[in-house]
């Protein structure tokens, strides 16, 4: 392992000196030892650029790692539960990985860049469990967040822009794709994915290019209305697209200290992840067995009557009478796009199956005064937005 | 085609030879396939010099459970019991243990010392009656396991208040803070001192080692005997108990790898390929061959791979053999001492000081040395009037710096015939052949990761619910199919047959529950 200075202090990312340009609000937190923005102007313009033309967000700090050597697909297969066989190079696979008793420790996407080798990337760190996983296995895993700069491009004009930026290969790019192309003699590889399910790409270059692709992008942009987002646009996309957020929709199994407190994934609705086909992944025995005992837990998408955001509610079986509380709202917003209420949450099976309802108790404040009311909510099966543009190859161009 | 077994054994150590006695007494179609040409594993007798027989690793028998001994109708001849231990002055004013009595200490010392023995007898007592049982899991809803757990607490409550805390307080504490409260002679504190570490990587000074000083008064009250004709012998008893029984052992066999097929163990292959089908396969073999060699971390979920990873698993005790041509001279013992189970530990500081090194990958200049005379009361292991030596010795680290080359050997070889030597003068004068066994020839030769007689260190984080690794301490492993049973598992080593029934007996009430 070579070695790295230690930072001391909040760490920028290559693209902060643009993000600076920009900003004007001044708010920004740290994710995973980085600066991130929460905004840079105003949260609703900026989520406004993600459905109606182009946003772009520095995920640079998102977490990355790379997954080389003989067995890297053997132990690919045997640390996440879906059939990592079937993910060809050139292909990118979300994918969830689990601790002995099958509770989700994380999710994330993995790359395959090339034939055998992979990146993953996810929200947390895991270098402790992914070494530990390597036991007995021929892999190199490098962690690599800070060796690559990444942007993410969403919306419906993404495609036109970096069409105009020279990008070539981007048509026949099919949503969970990958290509690489070449930006000013540096390698610059360009993904179909994405947090916000709409038309949407991810580039990763070396971070010594990063402000000259952050120009390139705003000057191909300008007529695409390109703007740059922070993290509460983003989140909110992140709820209509229905997508789980550590910390939010789960907490990470290796952080829960009380029993009972982390989630499967197949309590996560993702049982589509999870591939019992295969002999062996970490997980396998116990979700097995939760496959034929039951799940305790289910995650639900909500359409909540009213405008009144669910923030932090309970969620009842029956309008009437308190002690009914079957489980509690994890993410909950108005959706600008949807015009819906919505909502994740996580409740107490066999409640919460597609199409019936529940109660949700919604606290609000006007004018200081606190006002509770109890509304009907309708458990959906799909995600909140999902539009055709998000799968049309070629994308259609502004 | 290939046969199919009920269950086949990697391993024919003693643990491997009871479960597969057991299982084959349950009208089991038993296999056990043992690598080398002996059976016993570590528990066998063998000759090292010409005419000359010993107890290649344990020697001692101390442990061998009456549960066993009993559904086996086991009776093995000994040569010697009730052993008393003496511990060794230069001087000759030697300490002598036997039962509660000590002689050759201050009235005031004898009287502790009966005191402190019947105090340990009681505690090991609680813990002999938890050495023949699966331990509980923790945190379960399971009624066996709760009601075990629930006698454990009640056991420990009925030592009655006063007990029950000293209990508790010494459980997990260093018997050189006991001994040193409660006695004065050098010897006694040494001898006793030595009984507690022997077969660790472990000073009086470290934690817990009042337990491992526990866990060998528990097996049988501190009883030490010798098996005629050596700990083959044992084994070869168990052998014939198993075959009479029904189950098939192949020796010259080594297991190669366990086949792991869809997620589950469905057989076994040798070094020369041949194939043996069985759903269920019991490893007698250490935790760590078991899971990481033969089959493969990959098989297994990380978490389980990982503690399995970072078991404690490195030998610290040798093992000499001597040829004598006659009995050497130790100054105040009478010849029939020397059927007796002599010490060389003439404090406790002396046994810290020689373990010293060993945390540091060195062996000791001053070892510590527990010897025996085989021969003196058993001549099948010697010719007429000649003798054998077979001495534990320590510490000789399984990861000396530098590795176990001729040299270090030697240097090993010479500090323990020196050690000797103070007390026996004429010691080598008399031997006319040798063998030393360091932990890398044990692990060599008996196939036991980091040469350590228990398989993996016998402290308080790999003891009882958690032995070898959470999640993994009733013999089933969390692969389906795979079994432990050997020393690796609770309760650990010493030739006591305690693991290789608990997992027979797992075995069998889990195939009844299914």
């Amino acid at each position: 392992m070579k070695n790295q200075p230690v930072h001391q202090g909040r760490l920028k990312t290559p693209f902060y000196s643009r993000l600076a340009q920009l900003d004007t609000v001044n708010e920004w937190h740290e994710w995973k030892g980085y600066s991130s923005a929460n905004a840079l102007y105003c949260e609703d313009m900026e989520y406004f650029a993600i459905r109606n033309a182009t946003a772009v967000f520095d995920l640079t700090p998102m977490t990355k790692y790379r997954i080389t050597g003989p067995d890297a697909l053997d132990y690919l297969n045997r640390l996440v539960t879906r059939d990592m066989a079937r993910i060809r190079p050139g292909r990118v696979a979300y994918a969830v990985w689990c601790d002995d008793q099958g509770q989700v420790i994380d999710d994330g996407t993995i790359f395959h860049l090339r034939e055998g080798e992979y990146r993953l990337c996810s929200q947390e760190r895991h270098f402790a469990w992914l070494q530990a996983a390597a036991i007995g296995f021929d892999v190199t895993i490098t962690h690599e967040t800070e060796d690559v700069a990444a942007l993410a491009v969403q919306g419906p004009t993404s495609f036109s822009v970096l069409n105009t930026m020279g990008l070539e290969g981007l048509e026949e790019l099919k949503p969970f794709g990958l290509t690489h192309c070449d930006f000013q003699g540096s390698e610059l590889m360009v993904s179909r994915t994405g947090f916000t399910a709409d038309l949407g790409y991810e580039l990763w270059i070396d971070p010594d290019k990063a402000e000259a692709l952050w120009d390139a992008l705003f000057e191909a942009g300008k007529l695409f209305g390109i703007r740059a987002i922070g993290t509460h646009a983003l989140e909110l996309a992140r709820i209509e697209a229905g997508f789980l957020a550590a910390h939010m929709e789960f907490l990470p199994a290796d952080e829960t200290v009380r029993t009972g407190r982390s989630r499967s994934p197949l309590e996560l609705g993702l049982d589509w992840l999870v591939d019992f086909k295969k002999p062996n992944f970490n997980g396998r025995r116990a979700l097995a067995e939760e496959k034929r005992n039951g799940s305790t837990w289910r995650l639900v998408k909500l359409d909540i009557d009213g405008n009144k955001p669910a923030h932090h509610s309970y969620i009842f079986g029956k309008e009437k009478g308190n002690k009914g509380e079957i489980g509690f709202i994890t993410s909950a917003a108005w959706s600008p796009v949807c015009k819906q209420n919505i909502a994740l949450g996580t409740v107490r099976t066999p409640h919460g199956k597609p199409g019936t309802s529940v109660w949700v108790e919604i606290y609000y404040q006007r004018e200081m005064h606190w006002n509770r009311k109890m509304a009907k909510a309708t458990v959906v099966d799909k995600p909140f937005w999902f539009p055709p543009r998000r799968g049309a190859t070629p994308p259609g161009p502004y | 085609m290939t046969d199919r077994y009920d269950a086949i054994v990697v391993g024919a150590g003693h643990n491997g030879l009871v479960c597969s006695a057991l299982l084959a007494k349950a009208g089991k179609n038993v296999l056990v396939l043992e690598a080398n040409e002996q059976v016993g594993g570590a528990a066998v007798t063998r000759e090292f010099a010409d005419g000359y027989s010993v107890s290649a690793c344990a020697h001692l028998l101390y442990q061998l459970q009456p549960e066993v001994r009993k559904e086996l109708e086991l009776d093995p001849t000994l040569s010697c019991e009730d052993m008393t231990t003496i511990a060794l002055a230069e001087n000759g004013k030697h300490v002598r243990l036997t039962g509660v009595s000590a002689e050759g200490v201050s009235d005031e010392d004898a009287a502790s010392y009966r005191r402190f023995r019947k105090r340990m007898t009681r505690f090991a007592n609680l813990l002999r009656k938890y050495l023949n049982k699966s331990p509980p899991r923790l945190g379960t809803k399971d009624m066996k396991d709760l009601i075990t757990l629930g006698q454990l607490g009640f056991d420990i409550r009925r030592l009655g208040k006063d007990e029950m805390q000293e209990f508790l307080r010494l459980i997990g504490m260093n018997i050189h803070d006991e001994l040193d409260e409660r006695f004065t002679s050098p010897l006694l504190k040494g001898a006793i001192g030595l009984d507690a570490v022997l077969g660790t990587h472990l000073g009086p000074r470290s934690p817990n080692t009042i337990m491992t000083y526990l866990y060998r008064l528990a097996g049988d009250q501190g009883r030490v005997a010798t098996p005629e004709a050596g700990m083959g012998s044992v084994c070869n008893e168990l052998a014939h108990a198993a075959r009479v029984a029904g189950a098939t052992i192949r020796t010259h066999m080594p297991v190669q790898r366990i086949i792991v097929e869809n997620g589950r163990v469905t057989g076994v292959e040798t070094d020369d390929g041949e194939r043996f089908d069985s759903y269920t396969v019991i490893s007698n073999a250490d935790p760590k061959r078991t899971v990481m060699d033969l089959v493969g971390a990959r098989h297994v979920e990380t978490g389980f791979a990982r503690r399995i990873h970072h078991l404690r698993a490195k030998g610290n005790a040798a093992k000499l053999h001597l040829a004598l041509d006659g009995l050497p001279t130790i100054e105040g013992l009478s010849k029939k001492d020397f059927a007796e189970r002599l010490v060389i530990a003439p404090d406790e500081h002396y046994v810290e000081r020689a373990f010293n090194p060993a945390k540091y990958g060195e062996s000791s200049p001053d070892p510590v040395i527990e010897m025996i005379f085989p021969s003196f009361r058993d001549e099948s292991l010697a010719p007429t009037g000649k003798h054998v030596l077979s001495a534990v010795v320590q510490y000789a680290p399984y990861d000396l710096k530098g590795g176990w080359n001729d040299e270090a050997r030697d240097t090993f070889y010479q500090a323990v015939i020196r050690t000797i030597a103070k007390y026996a003068p004429d010691i080598e004068q008399r031997i006319t052949a040798s063998e030393l066994l360091t932990p890398a020839d044990i692990e060599r030769e008996f196939h036991i990761t980091g040469g350590h007689w228990h398989h993996g260190e016998l402290t308080l984080d790999q003891f009882l619910f958690v032995r070898p690794v959470s999640g993994a301490a009733q013999y089933r492993m969390p692969l389906d199919g795979l079994y432990l049973c050997g020393a690796g598992t609770h309760p650990g080593g010493g030739v006591s047959g305690a693991a290789g029934r608990n997992a027979a007996r797992a075995i069998l009430r889990r195939e009844k529950a299914a």
